[in-house]
């Protein structure tokens, strides 16, 4: 093994350029692919503000749908929106956080509890009509619940579950076992170690992974089709068991319409949709840091 | 067969006496069959090469191995004459009792003051707890340094003071026992000093067993040394005689550094 | 380069060397002190400037070991039966300075003698070299074959030393009373006696090292204190 002798720089080989040449080729590759996202994304967003921004007005927010373009507006589907998914948060977050404390903290380790991770696992993947279905027959019709924000909410809870539930379990197992056992050390019992150490500790996880499923749930359609959300209501939800719609079903019932006009309704329609998306996901960025920070 | 000599009780009850002690993981014999008592007030090393068993014999005087599934205990752990692992026994209790500082340091992501009293507010301990914060403080020697700032993070402490804050927290809970686990590896030689300084020091209110892998400061700090050695112990008397003329020719050989 | 090495080479290593040197100065020492007795037995002049020479050898050596062994206890941490060699090394060192010391003095006191009248032949005085002679030369052996017996026989003949000197003395006194020109004569082997006796406590020294060197056991000043270390008695 000969060893280089002289100032760095003066030795390079025909292997050392071709490496870094490869560095650089790669790392103009990642970029570019980088770029075509961005810019997919962002033609897509200029397409719909140019569309729909001329349309975006007070009106528009305030008024329910019509069947004359002029005068229909967001009103319904917003409150709809708003309403289904705080329901969902309140059913599926509180359900969800407990069975990942449970799954990782309590469960033994036995094949029955590795069976309900893997169930867990799957049931994430299983396309979201599924759901729909299954709202149907259960809430709809055998729990009677009929048309309604609960029946929507518990099937979009369903559908959302799972993914919470991995979120939280990983945020879970992030907390470092070190923790646990100083605090298993001082004679904590088990409930006092989880609720005072790993869950304040998983809880910017937890509240990230919650915030990301119901992001989802909020575009959501289909389920919500099959569950009795209609394309046309005149009122907003004044209970849980109002019929109602939410955003997406108002943009799709939109762009179902042959008229021109109704193509930037529907654009405006998506606009508020994405306002409403940021809106949760600075929330979510606000109680994550917050919860950081008391650490 | 172990040898064990001249541990001297004095006229006191000894504050823990192993008889019998084997730890199975799954399969695997980790300690076997072992008797040691360890005299109050008094400091005891265990020492011996990787893997022979030294921390899993620890663990098992504050029943931490039980927190680990694949992990059975045999054999009898005396603590006032109770054994520790015997059926009524709260291993949440137990801990409280005989406390436990770890080879990392690893303060709560809390301020100064809620990691020393977390200890206290599990175990419903009451009282003036401002005081019971800084007395611990004063005790593992950190006072001084944090008195201006218990509200801080305990991560803006360096690691020799995060882990005198771990043994201030684990000295919050009033402890009998100190259980240590090779306390100062993490720490740089001035901050281990301190550590072995403030052992000496509370060697007169409890008993401190202490896991090193470093010989020197196994005779520095202890007063009596046990050699393990793939899960048996070996020998057990006072570290002058461990460390000068010890009996059996495999712990001449480990402490002379022929092996280990 | 070999990855194979046993733990601790370097240290073992030192330890070889200290133990070289400590052999090396063993050997002078006996020499030098069989040659101080013969010179006194056959009235020998010129041993004295020789052994002033191999003097200077030992006293390097001596300092030599001094400072290797402090160097060892700082950067080694010996433990156990390294430890008790390297202090007993030490001592061992010290004690063969001062024979060969008094070695010197014995040759210097038959320069003397030979300048003045012969004394009669005096049993005792060959009885007492011998047996010093072969006390130095078996606590050193038992040093070397790390055997405590032989060095406990060692302590045990310290006893006839002292009689020994005792005995010459009466009859070195009565020499001088008897006839004043042996006045000189006789002060001179009295010294000796002295010089003898003194090689005698030191090779008992050496002896009680070796005993705390393979049993971790002191038999100092008459007491047995320290752990056994059962080892079989060689």
């Amino acid at each position: 093994m000969s060893v280089a002798a002289g100032p760095i720089g003066s030795a390079e080989s025909a292997f050392d350029r071709r490496r870094r040449r490869m560095g650089g080729v790669f790392a103009v590759l990642c970029a570019a692919a980088t770029l075509v996202g961005v810019a997919a994304l962002g033609v897509l967003l200029v397409d719909v503000v140019i569309d729909g921004l001329p349309r975006l007005d007070r009106a528009f927010l305030t008024s329910f749908a019509s069947r004359i373009p002029e005068r229909a507006g967001v009103k319904a589907a917003l409150v709809g929106s708003v309403w289904t998914l705080s329901l969902t948060a309140l059913i599926a977050f509180p359900v969800s956080v407990a069975a990942a404390i449970y799954l990782e903290e309590y469960a033994p380790r036995s094949w029955v509890t590795k069976a309900i991770q893997t169930n867990i696992a799957n049931l994430a993947g299983v396309p979201s009509i599924v759901y729909g279905i299954l709202g149907l027959a259960l809430f709809v019709r055998t729990l009677g619940f009929e048309r309604s924000i609960l029946s929507g909410a518990l099937t979009l809870s369903l559908l959302i579950m799972p993914v919470i539930i991995m979120a939280a379990q990983e945020a879970i197992r992030a907390v470092p076992s070190t923790i646990r056992e100083a605090a298993y050390g001082l004679g904590a019992t088990r409930w006092q170690v989880v609720s005072s150490q790993v869950v304040p500790m998983a809880l910017p996880g937890i509240l990230t992974g919650t915030i990301l499923a119901l992001s989802r749930a909020v575009g959501e359609t289909a389920p919500l089709i099959m569950v009795g959300a209609v394309g046309f209501i005149a009122f907003t939800p004044r209970g849980v068991m109002d019929e109602f719609t939410v955003l997406p079903l108002q943009i799709y019932s939109w762009i179902s319409r042959p008229q021109e006009e109704f193509r930037r309704l529907a654009a405006a329609g998506i606009i508020v949709l994405l306002a409403l998306l940021l809106t949760m996901n600075a929330v979510a960025i606000i109680l994550r840091n917050r919860a950081q920070r008391h650490s | 067969m172990p040898t064990t000599y001249d541990i001297q009780l004095g006229d006191r009850e000894p504050a823990l006496v192993a008889q019998g002690v084997s730890v199975y993981y799954g399969e695997k014999h980790a300690v076997k069959h072992i008797d040691l008592t360890v005299p109050r007030n008094q400091v005891v090393a265990l020492i011996g090469p990787s893997g022979c068993g030294k921390s899993t014999l620890l663990r098992c005087f504050n029943r931490m191995n039980d927190l680990i599934g694949t992990a059975r205990v045999t054999g009898r752990v005396d603590f006032h004459g109770q054994d520790l692992y015997g059926d009524r026994v709260d291993p949440v209790e137990v801990r409280r009792r005989i406390g436990m500082v770890f080879q990392k340091p690893n303060p709560f992501p809390k301020s100064i003051y809620d990691n020393v009293a977390f200890g206290p507010r599990v175990n419903g301990i009451g009282g003036d707890l401002d005081r019971l914060v800084e007395e611990s403080l004063r005790r593992a020697a950190l006072w001084d340094e944090v008195s201006d700032r218990l509200n801080d993070s305990a991560y803006a402490l360096s690691g020799g003071q995060q882990q005198r804050l771990c043994i201030a927290r684990t000295l919050a809970v009033r402890p009998e026992i100190v259980l240590m686990d090779e306390p100062a590896s993490a720490l740089d030689p001035i901050a281990t000093q301190r550590i072995e300084e403030l052992i000496y020091e509370l060697k007169q209110e409890y008993t401190i067993v202490i896991v090193t892998h470093n010989m020197q400061q196994a005779a520095r700090i202890s007063d009596y040394t046990a050699f393990l050695y793939m899960g048996e112990l070996i020998e057990y008397g006072p570290t002058e005689t461990i460390f000068t003329n010890p009996r059996e020719d495999r712990t001449e050989a480990y402490v002379t550094g022929r092996f280990g | 380069m070999s990855d194979e090495r046993a733990p601790r080479r370097r240290f073992h290593d030192e330890l070889e060397v200290l133990q070289e040197r400590l052999m090396e100065m063993a050997g002078i020492v006996e020499q030098v002190i069989g040659e101080a007795c013969q010179a006194v037995l056959t009235r020998d002049k010129s041993a004295a400037e020789k052994i002033t020479a191999t003097d200077y050898r030992v006293d390097e050596l001596e300092m030599e070991i001094d400072e290797r062994v402090i160097e060892l206890l700082a950067l080694q941490q010996p433990m156990a039966s390294d430890l008790r060699q390297i202090v007993t090394t030490n001592k061992i060192s010290n004690d063969l300075e001062r024979m060969a010391d008094h070695a010197l003095n014995i040759s210097k006191a038959a320069r003397r003698l030979a300048d003045t009248p012969p004394l009669p032949e005096i049993r005792e005085l060959a009885e007492m070299t011998g047996i010093v002679r072969a006390m130095v030369a078996d606590a050193l052996a038992a040093h070397v074959s790390r055997s405590a017996g032989k060095a406990r026989m060692v302590c045990i003949t310290d006893d006839k030393v002292d009689d020994l000197r005792r005995s010459l003395f009466r009859i070195l006194v009565t020499h001088m009373l008897e006839d004043q020109k042996r006045l000189s004569g006789a002060l001179e082997l009295l010294l000796v006696s002295q010089n003898l006796e003194r090689i005698g406590d030191l090779a008992t020294n050496v002896a009680e090292d070796v005993v705390f060197l393979v049993e971790g056991r002191t038999i100092k000043h008459g007491v047995e204190i320290g752990g056994p270390r059962e080892r079989p008695a060689s």
